[in-house]
């Protein structure tokens, strides 16, 4: 009679030592990072390893905030990341009504391309965005990253907020056209409002793939005053030196808006996630 | 007389609103046309035209070149080798994500823990995700240096003897590079997976045990069957993906060393960046582009076949 609490509680063990395993595969790097970022730079190859500094220090954050160029890395990341994320939302939105709430002879074939470009390789685009960029004098400018960032972020906006708006009835904005309202009005009154959940979720995401850009703002900026976090970090390495506790200390910086907005808005960010993957 | 022209204008006025009903979709669409149009379509048709053209972007009058620079991408040993280590990195690199994301969704999908318990294990499993590419290449750097933390662990274990060069060999890069796309990307399968288990409802275990299945049928018949949607599209979509793949390969070794991690992105990217030679980069650009359309198809006949 016992055998069964028995085999429960081993159950339960063996699934609390894989979890474990897994925690310790996925979490120790972070940790390290963590660990290494409140280290001065020499003790970071130090044998035997220490977890805890004895010369334990914010040297490495201090430095990158007492540093204006590397603030401005910062700076730079949030402003084309909030740029792109309201200038998608708004063009995506309108583009999502359109092709949620009409009939039309080029919905189709536009569907399949909205879905196809997504597919597209950025290294494809790289060269002849090189070159219109440098034609069209945009070269190392914010302009040149918000408008390059938007081929990628715009289909996915588009499919996940048509997505979202075909759940709604149409006889929520049906109702403001028999009013004598037109569809502008009833886009922007009834269905936004309505729609905050899946715009948030579009905006996190949108906000994620600009945060994260590394290849077109590599290319298409030169100055250290244009550059965006990802390409800082790369900076650090130094031609002399590599500033291991300072990259570590970016990189958590770095990750922070991406990682707040997951803890606090996980519900989002999942549904952001699935969407692409799972048809309802 | 009043009768018969009001008919008339309220048909006029039909006319004039189903017109109006016509044009308003690609109204609401004109911005993302435009868009598209100036980001996607001129620049395919450019980096096409480019690559059969000489000394495109350096020269102000490029002449045309036929297809030569496809015959020298072909014929050229180190495009054989990207093509190599660009299908080893992505096939292992799904497969791996597939087997921890499905382990993983599946470990925090068990009835054993509390939820609290649960969803800091859920936290910890998708902090892999919130890393940019270029701060998990500089992460990894730190770590397999020959003098970091894995190689003390490996020594200290007596695991290996000498300190490992991981991404400073020819013999050990691909592998290390293709272990850190895996830690990076399995997160994305294990909440698709997992969002994919809530869904299963449980009288389906259930009726599979009153029929006599014992664990590992009702894993295959109930599990697996379910999930069969969401695997195969995941798998073409991070398939597409990791093909593409650049900051994370260009950061952690820049395709070295000699070529041994050489994908496709980072061969293109330097035959237009390093060398200058924008039409042969051009030509590489759409054999990438040809490829990944390849499968794109493969995903959109997959997504309809599904509906």
């Amino acid at each position: 009679m016992s055998s069964k609490p028995f085999k429960q509680i081993i159950t339960k063990v063996l699934i609390v030592i894989a979890l474990l395993i897994g925690a310790v595969y996925a979490g120790f790097p972070v940790l390290w990072m963590v660990v290494c970022s409140f280290k001065p730079n020499p003790e970071i190859f130090a044998y035997p390893p220490s977890f805890i500094s004895e010369t334990f220090s914010f040297d490495a954050y201090k430095a990158i905030f007492m540093d204006s160029a590397k603030v401005r890395f910062f700076i730079n990341s949030y402003l084309v990341s909030l740029l792109v994320t309201v200038l998608t939302l708004f063009v995506g939105i309108l583009a999502a009504y359109g092709i949620s709430r009409y009939e039309f002879k080029l919905k189709k074939p536009l569907n399949m391309l909205i879905i196809n470009v997504q597919a597209v390789p950025p290294i494809t685009l790289l060269i002849p965005y090189f070159s219109l960029i440098v034609a069209l004098r945009l070269y190392n400018t914010y302009f040149a990253l918000i408008f390059t960032y938007m081929v990628f972020t715009l289909p996915y906006a588009i499919i996940m907020m048509t997505g979202y708006f075909n759940t709604l009835p149409k006889e929520l904005d049906e109702s403001v056209l028999v009013n004598g309202g037109n569809s502008f009005i009833s886009l922007w009154k009834v269905l936004v409002p309505i729609s905050i959940p899946g715009i948030v979720s579009t905006g996190i995401y949108t906000f994620m793939q600009a945060w994260n850009e590394y290849l077109f703002a590599l290319t298409l900026t030169k100055t250290n005053e244009m550059r965006t976090v990802p390409i800082g970090i790369q900076l650090l390495m130094g031609q002399h030196s590599y500033e291991w506790n300072q990259m570590m200390a970016m990189s958590i910086l770095g990750c922070l808006p991406v990682l707040i907005l997951f803890l606090f808005l996980q519900r989002y960010f999942i549904a952001g996630m699935t969407a692409g993957a799972i048809k309802s | 007389m009043i009768t018969n022209s009001s008919i008339a204008n309220k048909s006029k006025k039909s006319t004039l609103q189903s017109a109006k009903k016509k044009l308003s979709p690609y109204v609401y669409l004109s911005p993302t046309i435009i868009l598209m149009t100036v980001l996607m379509l001129i620049p395919i048709v450019m980096v096409i035209l480019y690559s059969f053209k000489d000394n495109v972007i350096m020269n102000k009058n490029p002449v045309f070149a036929g297809i030569k620079h496809y015959v020298d991408i072909i014929k050229d040993g180190t495009f054989h080798q990207a093509i190599y280590n660009t299908l080893y990195f992505t096939v292992m690199s799904v497969i791996f994500h597939f087997v921890l994301g499905l382990s993983f969704a599946m470990l925090l999908n068990t009835k054993v823990l509390k939820p609290a318990t649960k969803s800091l294990f859920r936290v910890i499993y998708v902090l892999p995700w919130v890393f940019t590419a270029t701060i998990i290449a500089i992460l990894w750097r730190l770590m397999l240096n020959p003098n970091g933390i894995i190689n003390y662990m490996l020594t200290t274990a007596n695991i290996v003897s000498n300190k490992i060069e991981w991404l400073s060999s020819t013999q050990f890069a691909l592998h290390a590079l293709t272990y850190i796309n895996i830690w990076s990307g399995y997160p994305f399968f294990m909440i698709s997976l997992l969002a994919g288990l809530q869904g299963i409802p449980a009288e389906l275990y259930e009726a599979a045990t009153i029929d006599g299945a014992n664990t590992v049928q009702s894993f295959r018949y109930v599990t697996v069957a379910k999930l069969k949607p969401i695997i195969v599209s995941m798998a073409m979509l991070d398939f597409i993906w990791t093909v593409q793949q650049f900051p994370l390969v260009w950061m952690t070794t820049g395709g070295g060393p000699i070529h041994a991690t050489e994908m496709l992105s980072t061969y293109t990217y330097k035959l237009a960046f390093s060398s200058y030679n924008f039409s042969q980069a051009s030509a590489s650009a759409v054999i990438v582009l040809i490829l990944s359309m390849c499968m794109a198809l493969f995903y959109v006949k997959n997504q309809k076949a599904g509906d």
